[in-house]
């Protein structure tokens, strides 16, 4: 295994803040990973991703301390822009982050910049479409598909550039459920098909959690807990935090807790409690 | 509000459509140009009656249509300054020349509209930014004009939000004297310049993680190549420009009204 | 609920006037809302946008909260009681000399929330209340809901939130194209498949469990986790002791 993002020692203050937004963050993410961070709001989670592609220290400003190494780059001493080409980003609300008149030319936004010629664009560009499941909206304008839509337009305009690591920050808090499970599906198949190591923060567990084995859950500017979620869901420090936890897992525990024990691994998804109750109802 | 429906792009696909938004620029100003030289009725009325296959071929008839139809009210509104002008200057008589010469600038302003119209109905504005882009204006200026056409309608729509969510507070617009009234939007603009700020932040934010300035010559997915039909348009421009010069050096034009009163011949 | 696009927004601003029906008609306690203005309506229909940013625009969180209490006439000292009641029911006390825009999103949201409830609607129409919260946040507002029907308040919510839905267990109507296609207890529609995709939603997870267990003898109907707790005991308890 080769670690991809590295960061030792963090600590980050924003401009005219006192209290530090990220302190003292230490982490280790390999290459290929699905890794889901999650935390109460304003734990730091959203700075967090910010550093990996440099926009903390070099858009905010602020002051930095510790040291950031992404895909084998110091990010203090990169651009953003020198960045962009290892790391994307996706943000929370679509809106804000598509500013072409036509879909395919939003995709093609980072490729110009890095001044790509044409037919290498176009090729990268139909490849990103496909992948994002988007291919029949590129002449469409950005601004009359659904919100759903709108992020697969925002994943598909990092995923031309090719980066090796895909951040998402609470991608689908916008979304009605079933496009929200939709997006997750397309994440995931990048994770396993094309190998791209994915960071996606996130409240909602219940949708998410069965996607990874990396959980980490932040607050106050910390990395709390980090492991594997069957173990960390069940840890009663999750629940102090405040994470929410799934309720298929929350069912799981309250059975536990009143003696019915299907004696197997914590389950993170309503399938695979409904399973275990079968097999231990049916016994 | 079918006046500015006339100038709102459409998506369709035509030989019109497909044209260089430069060429068609070009073609605009020369019907412009001429429109304005000649002050007499014929040559307008022919000017009119030439771009009527364009709106044939770039099948936006209805459309264009419906867009003549309001600019007819400020058509009407220029014969009826315009006769109303001439008559009592006239000292309140009025002959057929006045009358020829009020429906001359009429049908000026109505040809104006016609190309305006023709053009902005086939031109989207992707293909205009487009356009400015490779016509040597620095990118930044093209990435302003894309980025309002794209953001506008998001505002206006922010701004609908934000006045029922005022209203809703109890705020009445429309209430007490001017001052009062100019005051009642404080509620309303502070909370949409605050959204347009933050909105302008995160879209910065989002150019950014895309490599934004990372050369100094960025290249373009799509590049505005001449095609036969652009070198046909601007064949038709040079030819339209040409006549009418000749015309307006060499030849006589004659009013509509003596053609109509055959005791003249 | 129902998915975005089917007409929900448009549908709650016909409560308080901000939207006319052209055909048919909409009465609030009685009266059609034709014959009045939002001004009156909202006096009993208290809406909170989803977006706090689209209404904050004070210097204070005072003057924010008082801001609707002004419009509508109150005096002074009325202004003052209900102002401080809000910042207390929702722990903003500590804020209220400080600027709204320096506060943090769900803060912000609690000043939107007060500075409606503060003129006491007898109806709060909260749009899209949990997009971007918390879990913590999003019990807080459930509480607080617990706590507006303890006081007799109606409250109508417009949420694709489909956890949180199943624990605030509420009458649903679900809106597809313009149009209601379901109206009734939570327990009923959030446990039928077929309605829910057709508006874009899912079941919520612990029903997703219990339709895989109908065919056990477990009914299917269940969204709430202590009604799934007893149930799995209870049979599971008849297996032992059949």
């Amino acid at each position: 295994m080769m670690a991809i993002i590295e960061l030792c020692d963090l600590v980050y203050t924003y401009p005219g803040v006192s209290k530090p937004s990220i302190d003292g963050v230490s982490l280790t993410i390999e290459k290929g990973e699905f890794v889901l961070i999650t935390g109460p709001s304003g734990c730091g989670k959203t700075s967090l991703c910010r550093t990996f592609n440099g926009l903390i220290p070099h858009f905010y400003q602020g002051e930095l301390k510790g040291q950031v190494t992404v895909a084998g780059q110091n990010v203090t001493g990169k651009q953003t822009f020198d960045m962009a080409k290892h790391v994307g980003l996706v943000f929370q609300n679509p809106e804000n982050q598509l500013f072409a008149l036509s879909v395919e030319k939003d995709v093609a936004f980072g490729l110009e910049n890095l001044g790509m010629s044409r037919e290498e664009m176009r090729k990268r560009v139909d490849w990103a479409l496909n992948l994002a499941g988007i291919y029949d909206l590129r002449e469409r304008s950005p601004h009359e598909v659904s919100g759903g839509q709108q992020q697969r337009i925002a994943i598909a305009s990092v995923l031309a550039m090719q980066p090796e690591i895909i951040v998402l920050d609470e991608p689908t808090s916008f979304l009605d459920p079933l496009s929200a499970e939709k997006i997750f599906d397309v994440i995931y198949k990048l994770n396993q098909e094309q190998g791209i190591t994915v960071v996606l923060v996130e409240h909602r567990l219940d949708l998410t959690a069965k996607y990874t084995n990396h959980l980490i859950v932040m607050d106050k500017g910390k990395i709390c807990l980090e492991g594997n979620p069957r173990d960390i869901l069940c840890n009663e420090e999750t629940s102090r935090i405040g994470v929410g936890i799934p309720k298929a897992t929350l069912l799981y525990k309250k059975l536990k807790t009143n003696g019915f024990s299907v004696n197997k691994q914590t389950p993170l998804s309503s399938d695979e409690l409904a399973d275990q109750l079968l097999e231990a109802l049916n016994k | 509000m079918s006046f500015f429906d006339g100038l709102k792009f459409r998506k369709v696909s035509s030989p019109i459509h497909n044209l260089d938004p430069r060429i068609k620029f070009i073609y605009v100003i020369a019907i412009f140009i001429i429109a304005i030289v000649f002050p007499q009725m014929l040559p307008l009325i022919i000017l009119f009656l030439i771009q009527l296959p364009f709106v044939v071929l770039a099948k936006i008839k209805k459309q264009w249509i419906r867009s003549l139809r309001g600019a007819a009210f400020f058509a009407g509104f220029i014969f009826i300054i315009n006769i109303l002008t001439t008559f009592f200057y006239n000292d309140f008589t009025l002959t057929a020349l006045n009358v020829e010469n009020a429906l001359a600038m009429t049908m000026r302003f109505v040809v104006l509209f016609e190309s305006f119209s023709i053009f902005f109905l086939t031109t989207s504005s992707d293909h205009l930014g487009l356009a400015f882009e490779q016509s040597h204006v620095p990118y930044e200026f093209a990435f302003a004009f894309t980025t309002a056409v794209r953001f506008v309608p998001v505002l206006a729509e922010e701004a609908q939000t934000i006045m029922d969510a005022q209203k809703a507070r109890g705020l009445e617009l429309e209430k007490g004297n001017l001052l009062k009234r100019i005051r009642n939007y404080i509620p309303i603009l502070i909370p949409l310049i605050v959204s347009a700020i933050r909105r302008s932040l995160e879209l910065a934010e989002a150019m950014e993680s895309r490599a934004w300035g990372a050369v100094k010559k960025r290249t373009n997915l799509y590049l505005l190549r001449l095609h036969k039909g652009d070198y046909i348009l601007l064949g038709i421009t040079i030819l339209l420009m040409v006549v009418a010069i000749y015309v307006s050096f060499f030849v006589s034009i004659p009013l509509i009204s003596d053609l109509l009163n055959p005791s003249v011949l | 609920m129902g998915q975005n696009g089917a007409g929900k927004t448009t549908f709650i601003k016909h409560f308080n006037g901000l939207l006319k029906p052209s055909l048919g008609t909409v009465r609030v306690n009685g009266v059609e809302t034709t014959k009045t203005g939002v001004a009156t309506l909202a006096r009993n229909v208290g809406f909170v946008f989803q977006n706090p940013d689209n209404q904050l625009f004070s210097e204070t969180v005072e003057d924010e909260i008082a801001f609707a209490l002004k419009n509508f006439g109150f005096d002074k000292e009325t202004i003052e009681k209900r102002v401080t009641w809000a910042l207390d029911f929702l722990s903003l006390y500590q804020y209220r000399k400080t600027s709204p825009f320096l506060l943090s999103g769900g803060e912000r949201k609690r000043v939107a929330l007060a500075s409606v409830l503060a003129w006491d609607p007898e109806t709060l129409v909260l749009d899209e209340p949990t997009i971007g919260q918390d879990h913590e946040q999003k019990e807080k507002l459930r509480q607080f809901i617990i706590q507006l029907q303890a006081k007799k308040k109606t409250v109508i919510m417009v949420t694709h939130d489909v956890e949180f839905v199943a624990e605030c267990n509420p009458r649903v109507i679900l809106m597809r194209a313009g149009k209601i296609i379901a109206n009734g207890p939570a327990k009923d529609i959030l446990t039928t498949p077929k309605l829910l995709e057709e508006s874009s939603l899912v079941l919520p997870q612990i029903a997703q469990v219990f339709t895989k267990l109908a065919h056990i003898g477990l009914p299917a109907d269940i969204i709430d986790i202590d009604e799934a707790e007893t149930a799995i005991l209870s049979k599971a308890k008849e297996k032992k002791h059949p």
